[in-house]
Formats: C-alpha cells, sequence, structure tokens
C-alpha cells in the first residue's frame, strides 16, 4: 500500500522501517529529484516530526547531530573550530533553499560521491548512529558508506545521529574546507578538500585528518599525507609537504564536470592550499 | 496511531497558513508543494523551473526562511507559514518596497524568476536590513535567471534596502522615445500575477504526456496501443503519426520542412516523440510510461560531424549528409594572403549551448467551435500558425494561437515543440488539453546552438591594415533543419567583424547528425565566428606589434567603405565609435592587470577586446510587421501590437515609439498584445527586428493616425492636438477645432479612425558570391573583458565588462542595458562554462549556466549612429549584445597566460591542459 507516514517518535519509526518498502523522506533535497516526473510509490516515511533527530547537541564525550539537523542550523550553531571545514562545507551545498531543507544525515544517506558533509566529517572521524527496531549500532562514517549511493544503512534501519567524539574537538585544532566548481553557488564539486590540523604545545602538527571528495567513488582520507605531516611545524608552508603520491589511492572519473586527470591534479593543488590555510588557522 | 500519524496516501486534508490566511486543502500528502498552490490553491506566481532544487523559481517562504517549493511535501507545511509572491507585500517587511525596486530598476525581464528572487530577497532583509552586496548575492545565489545578467536584480535589492524611493519616469508627450520608463508590462511581472504558458490552464484541461526515443537513432514498431488503453484507466487517447490531420511535418523555413510531429518508424535523435498520451491528470501523473508497448531497434547513430560526412544518410535527398552551405566571397583571398607581412590561421570548436530559459515548454489548446485555439509560451506566433494550419489541414483563421507571456525564449521558442501535441488532441478530443515539458524534456528536445568547427586564416601589412580573411565553419546542425539554413546564411556574411576586409572568402556548412536539432540561439552562429575571428584578429595585432585596440580601431569599418557583400551602408556604422570609447577603460584595465600580475602568484589578471557587427533582420529575406492603431470614441488609443515580448521590452519600446510618432502620452495608449486573432503579423522575435522592425511600423501607423486625427479639422502637418474625454483638441495654429469623437462612425474594431501600417526593411537578394544588401542596418558594438585566471587550477573569475553598443538610437537605455547585461551572462556561459553532451545531463545541475556569484560589473556605454532606416534611428540590440564578450574573454585569458583557447566552453580542466601544454612546448 502506499502510504506517508509522519511519525513523532523514533520507536515508531523504526517498527514502521521493519516493514519491507518503505522511503525515508526528510528534507526532500534529493528525495524529489530522484522522483523526476513520477509518483512516490510504497510507504515514506518522513522523519521531520521525530523529537530529537533535529538538533546538536554537546556533551563531555561526543557532540551528537541529529540526522534530521538542517545545514542552516549547523551552520548557525556554536560549534568549536573543528567544526569551521563542516560548516564551510553546508554553506556551499546547493543554495540558502537548499540548506534551509538538506539534512546531513541525508547528505550521508545519499552517498553522492561529490556529497560536500562527508570530507569534512571523515577528517572528524565521525560515526553514523543507526536505528532498528531491534537494536541501535554505530559505524565509523567511514564504513557506513560503501560506494557510489550504495551505505550500510539497513532496510529496516534509520540513521539518526552524526557522532564526533570530543576529543576530536577539544584543543588547539583547526579545519578548513575547500570547493571547486565551475560556477559560484548551485555547483556540484570537481573536487573538494577537508583538512583538520591540530597543533601541539610545540608548535608543530600534533595531529592532521585530510579527506578529498568527488575524485572517487566514496571521499577519501589521504592517510598517508596525514602521517607525513605529523611532527612538521604548522605554518602556512606544510601544504607544500603534499606530493602526488599521496593522493595515489584516488579514483577520479571523467564527467560532464571535468577528466579524471584534471581532478587528481587539481585534487593535489587544493589539498597543498587547504593544509596552507588550515596551518595558517591553527598558527593565528 | 493518530490521524496525525498515518495518512493513507489517498488524500488527505491539511491545513497551513497561506500568505497569512489559514488555508484548507485536500491533497496527497506526498505532493510537492509548488504543484499544490499553483493548481489547488491556484496562486500561479510560484513558478517551476526544474522540479530538483536547481534554479529556485518555486522558492517560497516557509515559517520564513526560502525554501524550493518544489523539494517540500506539502505534509511538510501542515501548521507551518507559507508566504508566496502573493502575499510577500503583506507578510515581509521589505516585500513591497523590493517589488517597486524591482520595477523602477528594470530588474525584471521575462519575470519567470522574478517571484523567486524577490522571495529570497525578502527573506534576506527581513534579517539583514543594510545587507551587503555579497549578501546579496549569497541570498540570491540559489535562483537562476537566464535574462538580466543579475546586475539590476543586485542594484534593486540594495536600492530596496536603502530605502531608496522607487521613481517611475513619465515622459512628457514627444519625449517617450529615449525615456527609461519602466516596462509597460512590469507590475504583473512582479506581482506574481503574469500568466506564463503553464499558468492558470483551464481546471477541466486533460493532460498530455509524449512517448520519445530512448536512443540516438533507432527503428521502432508499435504495438497494441488499443489493449494498452483498456488496461489504463483514465487515459482517453493516444496520437501517433497515423492521427495527424493533414501533414505529419514542420519546419521554420518552408523549403527545408522536414521535421515530425511524431516520427514514422525511424526516430532521428534522442527524445524525438514518437507517441502521445493524453488521459485524466491523476492517470497520467501516475503513468509509467515505460509499459507503452513500443519496441526499439538501437541502430548506430552518427553523433559528430566527421562521422556523418561518411555515413548512411539521415535524410535520403541530402547527399553527405549537407543541409546547406553559404558563401561570401569578395577580392582574390589566396593572392592577397599570399602576399601579406603576417598571416595566422587557427582552428576553433564551440560546443553544443542549451538555452536554459527558466520557463520549459508549455501549452494548452481547445477547440471553440471550428477554430482550434492555443495558448502558449512562443516567440512566433504567426509561423506557429502557419504550421499549424498545415499540420491541422484547416483554414488560417481556425488556428489562433494566443501567446502567453514568455519566461525566456531566445531562439529555441521560434519551433513548435508541444504546440501540435496540445492542438490535436484538443482538436479531436473536443476538450482543453495541456503540456508542460519537464525539464529534461526540455533540454532533450528543444534547439540548441550550433557547436562550431571554425578554420580561418588571416593576413595583415605591416603597417596593420587586415588584406584577407579566408573562413571555412561546419556547423552541426543535427536531425532536423529548423533553423540550419540561417546559420549557413548568416555566418559568411558576418564572419569578417566589424571590420574593412578586401579580400574575403567565409563557407559555412550546416551538417545532418543524430542529435537533437540545432537552431536559432541568439546570433544565429555568430557568436561562434566571432570566438575565431576576434582571436585571429588578436594574434595578428600582437605578431606586428601593435596595441590591440588601436588594431581594431585602424580596421573599423567606415560608413563608406564596402561590407564583405559590397554594400556601402553610408550611414549608422559605429564601430569605430564603440572602440574609440573604450580606449581610456583600455588603458586603465592593462595598467591595473600590469600593477597585479607585477607582485601576483598564482592569480594573474588579463584584459581583452572584441568587436562585433549583427545585422538586424531576416538576411536578405522579406520580413515585414504590421502595425495596427485605432482611435476609440473615448479618446483613447489602441495599439495592435504583435510583436512578442519575451522579456526584451517590445511591449514597451514598441509603445514608447508608437507614442512619440503620434503625439501622445503613454497613458492613453491600451496596448492589445501580440495574438493572431487580434493583431496583424509582427514577424517573429528574433534575428534583432523588433525594435527595428515592427519599431518601424509603430511609427509609421503613429504618423498615419496623427495625420487621420489631424484631418478631422483639415490640419496640415504643422498642426498639434490632444485627445481628452471623447474629444480631439485640434489646434491648426489659426484656430482650435474640438471634435466631438462620440458622433463619428466606427469600422468593425469599434474606432473612429485606424492605420494600419506595414515595414519590410529594404535588403537585396545576394548573389552566388554573396554580394548583395541582407540587411537594411547593422548593430554594432565592442567589449572590453577584465579577468583574473587562477593559473593553477585554470579557474577563471571575470572582474568587469565595458560594453559600448552603437544602437541607433536608444529608445530606452534602462532595457538597453538589460539586454547588454543579459547577453554578457550569455557570453561569459558560453566561454566558460556551458555545454549540452547529448543523452547526458539533461538537468540543470550538469548544465550550467552562470549564476548571481558569476557574473562581473558590468559598465554600458551606448552610442547613438543613427540607422537612416530604423524608428528614430534606431537598431537592435538583443543579439548584438552576446557576441563580444566569449571573444573578448578568451583574448583576455591569453593577454594572462599568453595561452590561446581554441576550444570552448574553456572550463578549468581544458584551460589547465592548455597551460600544461603550453608550458611543454
Amino acid at each position: 500500500m502506499n502510504a506517508y507516514i509522519r511519525p513523532t517518535n523514533l520507536a515508531e519509526a523504526t517498527k514502521l522501517r521493519a516493514k519491507a518498502g518503505s522511503k525515508i523522506l526528510c528534507g526532500g533535497t534529493d528525495f524529489y529529484p530522484a522522483l523526476g516526473t513520477a509518483q512516490p510509490q510504497g510507504t515514506i516515511i518522513d522523519l521531520t516530526r521525530i523529537a530529537g533527530l533535529d538538533g546538536i547537541s554537546v556533551g563531555p564525550q561526543e557532540i551528537r547531530i541529529g540526522a534530521c539537523t538542517s545545514w542552516t542550523k549547523l551552520i548557525a550553531s556554536p560549534l568549536p573550530p573543528a567544526f569551521d571545514a563542516l560548516k564551510a562545507a553546508g554553506r556551499e551545498v546547493g543554495s540558502i533553499q537548499i540548506q534551509n531543507r538538506a539534512t546531513i544525515g541525508g547528505n550521508l544517506c545519499n552517498a553522492s560521491p561529490a556529497a560536500d558533509g562527508v570530507p569534512p566529517l571523515l577528517a572528524l572521524e565521525a560515526e553514523v548512529e543507526l536505528a532498528s527496531a531491534e537494536a541501535m549500532r554505530r559505524l565509523a562514517l567511514s564504513d557506513f558508506i560503501l560506494g557510489n549511493r550504495r551505505t550500510a544503512l539497513k532496510s529496516d534501519e534509520i540513521l539518526t545521529a552524526i557522532i564526533v567524539p570530543q576529543q576530536r574537538a577539544r584543543g588547539r585544532a583547526s579545519s578548513t574546507f575547500a570547493k571547486l566548481g565551475a560556477r559560484h553557488y548551485l555547483v556540484i564539486s570537481i573536487a573538494m578538500v577537508a583538512v583538520n590540523l591540530v597543533r601541539g604545545d610545540d608548535g608543530s602538527v600534533a595531529d592532521a585528518k585530510i579527506a578529498v571528495g568527488a575524485c572517487s567513488a566514496v571521499a577519501q582520507r589521504l592517510r598517508a599525507l596525514e602521517a607525513d605531516l605529523l611532527g612538521k611545524p604548522v605554518a602556512a608552508e606544510l601544504g607544500r609537504s603534499a606530493e602526488a603520491r599521496h593522493l595515489a589511492d584516488l579514483s577520479p572519473i571523467d564527467d560532464v564536470r571535468a577528466t579524471g586527470t584534471y581532478r587528481r591534479d587539481a585534487a593535489l593543488l587544493l589539498v597543498r592550499r587547504v593544509i596552507g590555510e588550515c596551518a595558517k588557522g591553527a598558527s593565528a | 496511531m493518530t490521524r496525525h500519524e498515518i495518512i493513507a496516501q489517498g488524500h488527505a486534508e491539511l491545513e497551513f497558513s497561506l500568505n497569512g490566511k489559514t488555508v484548507s486543502v485536500t491533497s496527497a500528502p506526498a505532493e510537492r508543494l509548488s504543484k499544490v498552490v499553483r493548481e489547488k490553491l491556484a496562486l500561479w506566481g510560484t513558478k517551476v523551473g526544474c522540479d530538483a532544487g536547481d534554479c529556485g523559481a518555486c522558492t517560497v517562504l516557509i515559517d520564513g526562511a526560502p525554501a524550493c517549493a518544489c523539494l517540500t511535501s506539502v505534509q511538510q507545511v501542515e501548521g507551518a507559514s507559507v508566504v508566496t509572491i502573493e502575499g510577500l507585500a503583506s507578510c515581509t517587511r521589505a516585500g513591497e518596497s523590493l517589488k517597486q525596486s524591482f520595477l523602477a530598476q528594470g530588474a525584471a525581464q521575462c519575470g519567470i524568476c522574478t517571484p523567486g528572487m524577490l522571495v529570497s530577497a525578502a527573506a534576506l532583509l527581513e534579517e539583514t536590513r543594510k545587507p551587503s552586496e555579497q549578501q546579496v548575492m549569497d541570498a540570491l545565489g540559489g535562483v537562476l535567471c537566464r535574462c538580466t545578467g543579475y546586475r539590476k536584480i543586485i542594484s534593486a535589492v540594495l536600492a530596496a534596502a536603502e530605502g531608496v524611493e522607487s521613481i517611475y519616469v513619465s515622459p512628457k508627450i514627444g519625449a517617450a522615445v529615449g525615456a527609461r520608463i519602466a516596462r509597460l508590462d512590469g507590475v504583473r511581472k512582479v506581482d506574481g500575477s503574469e500568466i506564463f504558458g503553464a499558468d492558470a490552464t483551464p481546471a477541466d484541461a486533460l493532460l498530455a504526456r509524449a512517448i520519445r526515443s530512448p536512443h540516438h537513432h533507432a527503428r521502432f514498431t508499435l504495438g497494441n496501443i488499443d489493449g494498452w488503453i483498456g488496461a489504463h484507466p483514465g487515459i482517453l487517447r493516444v496520437l501517433t503519426a497515423a492521427d495527424i490531420p493533414s501533414v505529419n511535418r514542420h519546419g521554420v523555413i518552408e523549403p527545408f520542412a522536414d521535421q515530425p510531429v511524431f516520427a514514422i518508424d525511424e526516430t532521428r535523435f534522442k527524445g524525438e516523440a514518437v507517441a502521445l498520451v493524453v488521459g485524466e491528470p491523476a492517470a497520467i501523473e501516475s503513468l509509467d510510461l515505460g509499459t507503452f508497448p513500443v519496441t526499439w531497434n538501437e541502430l548506430t547513430p552518427l553523433l559528430t560531424m566527421d562521422e556523418a560526412q561518411q555515413g548512411m544518410l539521415i535524410h535520403k535527398e541530402r547527399p553527405d549528409n549537407l543541409l546547406t552551405s553559404g558563401r561570401v566571397v569578395s577580392g582574390d583571398v589566396d593572392r592577397a594572403l599570399a602576399s601579406a607581412a603576417v598571416v595566422v590561421e587557427g582552428e576553433f570548436e564551440t560546443g553544443f549551448v542549451e538555452h536554459a530559459y527558466i520557463e520549459p515548454e508549455a501549452a494548452w489548446a481547445r477547440r471553440v467551435g471550428d477554430t482550434v485555439e492555443i495558448h502558449t509560451s512562443t516567440q512566433a506566433p504567426y509561423m506557429n500558425r502557419d504550421d499549424l494550419v498545415k499540420i491541422l489541414g484547416l483554414a488560417p483563421e481556425q488556428v489562433r494561437i494566443v501567446p502567453t507571456a514568455v519566461g525566456g525564449g531566445f531562439g529555441s521558442k521560434l519551433d513548435l515543440s508541444l504546440q501540435p501535441f496540445v492542438a490535436i488532441a484538443a482538436f479531436h478530443l473536443d476538450q482543453p488539453v495541456r503540456m508542460v515539458y519537464s525539464r529534461s524534456e526540455s533540454i532533450m528536445t528543444t534547439t540548441k546552438r550550433h557547436p562550431a568547427r571554425i578554420r580561418a586564416r588571416a593576413g595583415v601589412t605591416r603597417e596593420g591594415k587586415l588584406v584577407g580573411l579566408d573562413f571555412t565553419g561546419d556547423f552541426n546542425t543535427g536531425a532536423y533543419a529548423s533553423f540550419g539554413p540561417t546559420v549557413a546564411n548568416r555566418v559568411p556574411v558576418h564572419a569578417s567583424g566589424p571590420y574593412f576586409v578586401p579580400h574575403y572568402r567565409a563557407l559555412a556548412r550546416a551538417i545532418h547528425t543524430h542529435v537533437v536539432p540545432a537552431g536559432a540561439f541568439r546570433g544565429f552562429g555568430v557568436p561562434q565566428t566571432a570566438i575565431a575571428q576576434e582571436q585571429l584578429y588578436d594574434e595578428l595585432a600582437e605578431r606586428i606589434g601593435m596595441d590591440r585596440l588601436e588594431f581594431r580601431i585602424l580596421n573599423a569599418l567606415d560608413a563608406s567603405q564596402p561590407t564583405v557583400t559590397g554594400q556601402i551602408l553610408g550611414e549608422g556604422v559605429g564601430i569605430r565609435a564603440c572602440l574609440e570609447v573604450l580606449r581610456p577603460h583600455w588603458a586603465r584595465a592593462l595598467k591595473d592587470a600590469d600593477d597585479h600580475n607585477a607582485k601576483a602568484a598564482h592569480l594573474r589578471r588579463g584584459v581583452g577586446i572584441a568587436g562585433m557587427w549583427y545585422g538586424c533582420g531576416n538576411t536578405s529575406l522579406p520580413n515585414p510587421s504590421t502595425i495596427r492603431a485605432g482611435l476609440k470614441p473615448d479618446g483613447r488609443i489602441a495599439l495592435h501590437q504583435g510583436a512578442v515580448d519575451i522579456g526584451q521590452g517590445s511591449n514597451t519600446v514598441i509603445t514608447q515609439i508608437f507614442a512619440d510618432a503620434l503625439g501622445v502620452p503613454i497613458g492613453i495608449i491600451d496596448r492589445v498584445s501580440a495574438d493572431t486573432a487580434l493583431t496583424p503579423d509582427c514577424g517573429k522575435t528574433s534575428a534583432s527586428r523588433q525594435t527595428f522592425v515592427t519599431g518601424k511600423a509603430a511609427e509609421l501607423a503613429g504618423q498615419a493616425l496623427k495625420a487621420s486625427i489631424l484631418r478631422l479639422a483639415n490640419a496640415g502637418e504643422g498642426a498639434s492636438f490632444t485627445l481628452e474625454d471623447g474629444k480631439a483638441i485640434i489646434d491648426d495654429g489659426v484656430m482650435t477645432h474640438r471634435i466631438e469623437l462620440t458622433g463619428l462612425a466606427r469600422d468593425g474594431f469599434g474606432y473612429v479612425l485606424k492605420s494600419e501600417e506595414t515595414f519590410n526593411p529594404p535588403t537585396t537578394p545576394l548573389d552566388e558570391n554573396g554580394q548583395g544588401e541582407p540587411y537594411a542596418a547593422y548593430g554594432f558594438g565592442a567589449h572590453l573583458a577584465e579577468i583574473e585566471i587562477d593559473v593553477e587550477l585554470g579557474k577563471v573569475k571575470i572582474r568587469k565588462i565595458t560594453a559600448a553598443h552603437d544602437v541607433g538610437r536608444a529608445i530606452n537605455p534602462t532595457l538597453i542595458e538589460g539586454q547588454i547585461e543579459g547577453g554578457i551572462a550569455q557570453g561569459l556561459g558560453m566561454a566558460l562554462m556551458e555545454e549540452f553532451h547529448p543523452g547526458r545531463g539533461e538537468n540543470l545541475h550538469d548544465y550550467l549556466i552562470p549564476t548571481i556569484g558569476d557574473m562581473p560589473l558590468v559598465e554600458t556605454i551606448l552610442i547613438e549612429d543613427q540607422s537612416p532606416v530604423g524608428p528614430f534611428g534606431a537598431k537592435g540590440v538583443g543579439e548584438q549584445a552576446l557576441i563580444p564578450t566569449a571573444p573578448a574573454i578568451l583574448n583576455a585569458i591569453h593577454h594572462a597566460t599568453g595561452m590561446r583557447i581554441r576550444r570552448v566552453p574553456a572550463t578549468p580542466d581544458r584551460i589547465r591542459a592548455a597551460l600544461l601544454s603550453a608550458k611543454e612546448t
């Protein structure tokens, strides 16, 4: 049966989700474009009335972003500098119209290779919380998104929150994001980069997390580069440490936006620049 | 569970606040809010451009925050407050002043994006009383506009925020020409009441959808259609080629007409229609078109011009898949180039460009007695009528085209698209039938700008005088003719640019392929041509060590010199003036760039210049316009003005011309706008001809009516008159005559006096060498582009365009600036980002057009070198505005980097690849 259900609590939602063939609707910004001229079929579970899925809470151990939190709300929330990259990504999601409705959870579940939220959240080592009628589980974001439009979300599960450990946010952490597109506003990335740096007491890199999006089916961390940055001085020149070999695992494709060759080159340039900017922020 | 928790996907009743009032609506809960607001609540001001969040036309406020109504389920606004354009003035602090400001500043052209712009701007001013320009751009970045170039929108929002009072110019009698009056159809564009093709359709209209080829080239067999209809309740009729009452063919140029309404056996491009399904709207909307009984047999397509010249014949009567060719030859170019001091040559390529108006094609039709009436968004009502007459097998008076407002056209709404579908359906079913193209249908199936491949050589003397240009251009015209012949004819006439070129050979060919037809798009091939020619001339100037602007000034066509077709224009050749006026800007821009580059790292600046000329009206073909005017018994004037206003402003400009020719205030003129039953034929809105041709007809009609009015008192030319309530008061210099109009006999229109005048611009045919007088007037112009390029990423930002245009006479400078700014936006898109790949990216997030954030500052300088033929000396500007932008940008990229881009769009990847290969060599 076709039904449109707008439950008010998670228990109801997960119970409904257990039945076969349901679709989740939240901000609608991916749901409706995917429909085209077709009418929605099957059971639609609208999450927008469930208390607790919308909003950000900062706890002693972790920062919890409800899956139905809009980008606009996230951007306006007081969060530590480690979240600056995520906020910057939010400001580049489509347009204000989109940011007002689109949710962080939806961005992850849609699993586009060019999802703006993914690189900054990978750089925060975020986890996702998944709920079914039976159980709750957590997965590292890197284990949640499996491929182009593919996630580990089971057909009876709902993504309820994105969780960032406080240890990623404390201290002298800074973060920077850059998106490269062929125009201003309303643009899908050719490449994007998020960098989180933590400066140690001696002024060197105590921790680095770097993620690149739109250059592989799933946005990727550059772990070899992260390791190479450790111990180096946090300064504008830090970006020069990045080399082509650090991006070897990316698999950029040719599409209407750019060639794969260009993507690989542009990603390296962006990585260098964003590390440099982030380092400037961290040393300021 | 409560009622609120589970709602059957049938229909739910829900309440929300709409524009301050509580409304209750019964709807499927997942229905898009945009559809509910428009179709169920009859507020048609919220526009639908893409149904995907890519265009922002449907922006409404939900609890004060801008949102795309097309991405919001109506259920999600239950209990919320929704504000649409219709409620903006009463529900927001700045709504009214924004509307006034948009009107006064000319920020609305076609008006299709205006509601979305205004709603977004009102939300900004709710929170930020005095926004910066950057904040305005951030707030409006989600709404696409294809007409204005955004600059006047930004100014209008800033003016409203500053509390600048919106002042409307009200010219004195005889001073309408030259006045910056607000567009006369502007109020309904800013208040959301304008009716476009998809708006205010009859409630009982059936809905139609087309069955289209999924392949570039295929054969097909239709299956058991009657059985399929029987299995689908609510589907009333399927139309195929067998249901065409008369001729299954249309085309904008009669001798080349070749496009079927419905394909028979074979489809020649992806998206070509083979059938139309008509039925109850609910049944059509929930239909899975994939169940339609048709079997496809995919065939090998010829997608490129190279493939097409060796492959099968797409139309068996056209050898080599050559639709047609054009040529202009003068002097002896081979000898001239052999003896030139410097010769440069190059090969250039341009991409498929989509018109991307924000209003997709839309129409509805009904039978009224023995006529079929088609309400549609069109640029060419009479041409549409004449083709539909043939298709339907009816007499001309039995087909009536009622143009709605047009939400952008740019050439692609000249050709028929869905009009035959709704006309045939309404004809057979005797019930109103409506149809709106989805964005993907619009992009997939309607005409585009021709992709071009151009080879050219040009030479100069040591002193910098152009001696010759040898030019060959091939244009991919797609599966059907459309305006391919026009491109093939226009290109060779214009390939010289606005310069004196004594020895010249230009050949152009239009070649068929299995892609969507290329047709008319602002400039008919000349923008592509200018990309090659202006870059080559730049190179020549550099090779002989001459300043690039001075080189162009030296070679600028003089009124006494022959054009490449041997025409001596004598007057109205303003190219030298356009170039000379740019001298101080050029010097300033070069210095700015040098200063910046002296300390630049990866961001380098460059300055480029390009000239342009463009003939107004059809090429050596008649294209008359007829204007009818009448004096009504109450002393008001009727103006039957059949030039369709697609946003460019003909409703306003033609009225200004007419008012001054007649000698009356604009306020007493009642316009009767384009309608084949009510207005004489003013031809198509195309070829930059409406101000020039229809404007001239309006001038003549105004003068004729004036003479008739004066004759009421036997007064001569020197006499004057005024019109008052039911009276004409005529002063012949000796005495004042008061004529009671109510006492005079009335004609069939109810007019006591009438004038009807036709103007057809004087041209002569071109001979076998393309020699003759193809146009009665040319518009001229030059753009100066200042750019900044990230030489590592290959990304270009346009900082400023200074545009000088010779418009003959600026009838309405605000509207002309709007044309120029909008042309620049499209030229910028063509240069940097726009390319359609057939079969891919049929949407507005893969096909990119410039947003508000891409638009540079524009400084417009108007030159008035009057045309001896045009009304009050005026010439066209619509297409002229776009032509020099792309080559000026490309020349600026070269100035910044030393590297030539010969393939547009110059996307970041192409620029970087070119920079890398330039480094290697």
